[in-house]
């Protein structure tokens, strides 16, 4: 038994679906740079005698999805209202499905815990979200709250899994998995804040379940279940009970916290929503053509450039890094490529939270023609590439890596040309030396690593350290 | 183009709101003045609902309805009184004050459309627009004596009309007479792309007495039954045979489904009530509440505070309805007795063309009778909500009196059928002339 298999997870997760327009009215979705209020009207705003039309779009998004995730399309579904107070919601309900969901039953397949595994997904359906609050503080908490209805009717998309994950690591592939899927449908960017919003059924078998609300990012998920899981352990190992309720997700402080018991008892008096007619829409489904998807994606790199499953995996598991590689895979050495943008770039990107979409193509794979070309050692061609992104970040205009190369002097050296820093490595360090001749194999790479040191990179460790040995080897017979 | 003066006394209280400079554009109602019940956006101009909490709401946009009537040239010269919300059969529960009846100022005009039918009886204005749920634009039209049109659900837009039971309710036209129903309906009927329920029937029908020869005729026993003054009955029964005379074939039927009708339509009317009045929270429309409590507290006050009596009350009863543990019980079961009177109408339908009763069960109330005892209130709609449930159309034509106070001629069709129950209303009205 793994470690986690006393561990229930079901996830529900809510994408704003990127159509252009909100899912009852014709305001525009793109207000991002916009300001408060700007993208409103009758509808949206929940104004007395407005009514709300179906955003076409939106059902299509909601059936691409529900097709890839291989659910079944009922021949009819219905929207409902969600009856609740809160200042963010201007009708004082918000519309979505309840038991008419547009899609249910489905599956999608990760690469769990213990291999390949089918997540099952209960239904997906669609919703309006809300408005958005912002608290402005004043001398005491907060002096007063304004409201913001450009997101109030921007299209959601509901998921929820059934409890078939196992670990918050599963959850974190499931979310990326899905992401991915959504991505490659081209209804969901995930660049896009607040895109996504995660809440998690969480149990340790035979024990109650928790339902953690509020997670707002991948990295969040994967560190609430990690919190709700120890703190649900050490209950049990201490004799007590787990109360089954509603815990909010402090994103900040890693913790989830107890939500007062008034929020889980709200009856939200669901109906069918009346100014709706029902949705019928099964045959359409048949006529709605899927893209490539992630998995047949995977199989196509292995099967196209040759590359290994690992890096076909990771090189899929988001639409941008996929499209990005095969454009590198047109102009340079495809499994280098695969090597430089899966084990190198990312890291490098992951660091900088930057996004691949802003690497400039030709000046990547210029940078990975150098290393296959062998004009710059690896160690060079990483300095080069952090340069290159430095730049990117902060908006200056990046140097070809073959001209930065040049202007900087980094082309890699002929060992010979290193004749007389060996000299002197050798002369710098004689315990070093007298070490290595007592055996000690490490102080060879010690001394290999002076010599990269001293020619700041330049030099190819792969061809210095013969050389090296050679010098300080005792003669035999001496 | 051009515009109207509006200087007609209000002694009943009809309006809400008065335009006494209403301009108007050309069209096939150049210059006719036509008040609109205030529950109908209008863009620039207060829409209250007869409710405090909308007091000085002004729509940044105009209903689909007085978009047609501006398009057609005709002035709109004020917003009628009407119950809080529609909530009401005597238009006593604004809380602008209630309206008078023209005929008689010690009694109700009915309601909910009181203001739009006292008015029209009055002589203030040619027509109007009222609204019906679940008898309202009939009820006044008749206890005022005047003409009154339900159209089918779905023929008119209810883009613009601030929603009170969505799935029941719709816009319809009020006049002196059929013709200028006729008129006045042709202007507003017809497809808008920003209503889901709309359905694509324009309606452009001149008003003739030529087709009730053969006319089937259904008269359900249950119209004439326990709680019709018999007065009333009489007087219809009267009606309906001068339409016997002018070669109409009456024939007796009977409507079972008649036996829940009225519970099926309060708990549906106050379930989709209890949801669509959930905006009215105070963070956007009404009297401001300079509170500092918490949010939940704050709207509990405003709500508290701004909606009336009968009001409050219908939303307590629909939010209790849709209870979780009472949904099956009451909205569910509503949906199922409601489904019960439209078979009952599609049977009916097949065998007649058109279906005839009181359009309400007595005379115009005296004001204040029904104020202390809603029940009794909710069981004078019993006749006119089957329309409503069905959504099928129905109209209210003046049949003469009872101790002077006027009684309606209920004439309900089928789907779609205006043109056909215009036409019998239209045939009655010239036999009685």
């Amino acid at each position: 038994m793994t470690e986690h298999t006393d561990v229930i997870i079901g996830l529900e997760i809510h994408c704003q679906l990127n159509t252009k327009t909100k899912l009852f009215c014709g305001c525009s979705t793109d207000y991002k740079t916009d300001g408060p209020n700007t993208h409103v009207c009758p509808v949206c705003l929940g104004l007395p005698g407005s009514l709300p039309m179906i955003n076409r779009k939106a059902v299509e998004y909601g059936l691409r999805v529900a097709k890839a995730l291989n659910l079944e399309v009922p021949e009819e579904s219905e929207f409902a209202r969600k009856n609740y107070f809160y200042p963010d919601l201007p009708k004082g309900y918000q519309v979505t499905m309840y038991d008419r969901p547009l899609a249910v039953w489905g599956y999608l397949e990760i690469e769990g815990d213990d291999g390949e595994k089918k997540v099952r997904i209960t239904r997906i359906h669609l919703e309006e979200d809300p408005g958005r609050l912002v608290h402005k503080a004043g001398a005491g908490r907060v002096a007063y709250t304004l409201v913001d209805y450009n997101r109030s009717g921007i299209p959601l998309i509901e998921i929820v899994t059934e409890p078939d994950l196992r670990s918050p690591k599963e959850a974190r592939r499931f979310l990326n998995k899905l992401r991915a899927t959504l991505e490659y449908l081209g209804v969901y960017d995930g660049e896009r804040e607040g895109g996504l919003r995660v809440d998690a059924n969480i149990s340790i078998r035979g024990s109650e379940r928790v339902e953690v609300k509020n997670i707002s990012s991948y990295k969040g998920v994967e560190k609430a279940l990690t919190f709700e899981i120890t703190r649900q352990k050490n209950l049990i190992r201490r004799g007590l009970r787990v109360d089954r309720e509603t815990r909010h997700f402090q994103e900040g402080r890693g913790i989830t916290t107890s939500a007062r018991s008034k929020e889980t008892e709200t009856d939200y008096r669901y109906f069918p929503e009346p100014d709706l007619r029902p949705l019928r829409v099964k045959d359409w489904v048949e006529a709605i053509a899927l893209p490539e998807l992630p998995d047949a994606r995977r199989d196509r790199f292995m099967a196209t450039y040759g590359i290994s499953l690992n890096h076909a995996r990771t090189l899929t598991g988001d639409l941008r890094l996929a499209e990005f590689y095969e454009a590198l895979a047109a102009k340079v050495e495809p499994n280098l490529a695969a090597t430089w943008t899966a084990d190198t770039l990312l890291g490098e990107l992951n660091y900088r939270d930057m996004p691949v979409a802003k690497v400039p193509l030709d000046h990547f794979a210029d940078l990975v023609g150098l290393v296959g070309r062998d004009e710059v050692t690896d160690r060079v061609a990483v300095d080069v590439l952090r340069a290159l992104l430095d730049a990117v970040v902060t908006d200056e205009t990046p140097v070809k890596p073959s001209d930065y190369v040049k202007q900087h002097n980094l082309g890699k050296g002929t060992a010979d040309a290193f004749a007389a820093v060996i000299d002197e490595v050798i002369a710098e360090n004689s315990q070093a030396v007298a070490d290595y001749r007592e055996g000690r194999g490490a102080a060879l790479n010690f001394l290999v690593g002076q010599v990269m040191k001293k020619t700041r990179g330049k030099a190819d460790p792969k061809e210095i350290t013969p050389l090296i040995a050679a010098r300080i080897t005792p003669e035999e017979g001496a | 183009m051009g515009s109207v003066t509006f200087d007609a006394e209000d002694r009943w209280n009809a309006f809400i709101t008065i335009c006494r400079e209403a301009g108007h554009g050309d069209g096939p109602m150049a210059g006719v003045a036509v008040a609109v019940k205030d529950n109908i956006s209008t863009a620039g101009i207060q829409t209250t609902c007869g409710s405090r909490i909308l007091k000085d709401y002004i729509p940044p946009y105009d209903a689909h309805v007085v978009e047609l009537l501006k398009a057609a040239g005709a002035a709109v010269v004020g917003k009628t009184n009407m119950d809080e919300f529609g909530m009401g059969t005597t238009t006593e529960s604004s809380a602008f004050g209630p309206t008078t009846n023209p005929v008689d100022t010690a009694r109700v005009p009915g309601g909910s459309s009181g203001g739009s039918a006292a008015a029209v009886a009055a002589g203030m204005v040619p027509m109007a627009l009222g609204t019906d749920t679940g008898g309202s634009i009939r009820c006044p039209a008749a206890f005022c004596g005047i003409v009154g049109l339900k159209p089918t659900y779905g023929r008119v837009s209810r883009y613009g009309l601030v929603a009170y039971a969505n799935s029941l309710e719709g816009v319809g036209p009020m006049a002196g007479n059929v013709t200028d129903v006729a008129r006045l309906f042709s202007v507003i009927a017809g497809h808008d792309a920003r209503d889901a329920t709309s359905i694509d029937r324009p309606f452009a029908h001149t008003p003739s007495s030529n087709r009730i020869k053969g006319l089937r005729i259904g008269v359900p026993a249950e119209f004439f039954g326990k709680g019709v003054d018999p007065a009333v009955a009489e007087q219809v029964r009267r009606a309906i045979g001068d339409l016997a005379d002018l070669g109409a074939e009456i024939v007796d039927c009977s409507m079972p489904s008649m036996a829940f009708a009225l519970a099926a339509y309060y708990v549906t009317c106050t379930c989709e009530a209890s949801s669509n009045l959930a905006r009215f929270d105070g963070v956007r429309y009404g009297p401001d509440i300079a509170s500092k409590r918490s949010w939940h507290e704050a709207y509990q006050e405003h709500r508290r505070e701004h909606f009336g009596k009968e009001v409050r009350r219908r939303i307590m009863l629909g939010t209790f309805a849709l209870s979780a543990g009472y949904y099956g019980k009451y909205y569910a079961k509503a949906q199922a007795a409601r489904k019960n009177v439209g078979e009952d109408f599609a049977r009916l339908f097949a065998d007649v063309d058109v279906i005839a009763g009181p359009t309400m069960p007595t005379t115009a109330f005296a004001l204040g009778e029904k104020t202390a005892d809603p029940l009794s209130m909710y069981l004078a709609d019993i006749l006119t909500v089957p329309a409503n449930l069905a959504g099928v159309p129905a109209i209210s034509v003046p049949c003469g009196t009872v101790d002077g106070l006027p009684v309606g001629l209920q004439l309900i069709g089928r789907h779609c059928e205006e043109e056909r129950i215009i036409d019998t209303a239209y045939a009655y009205e010239e036999v009685r002339r």
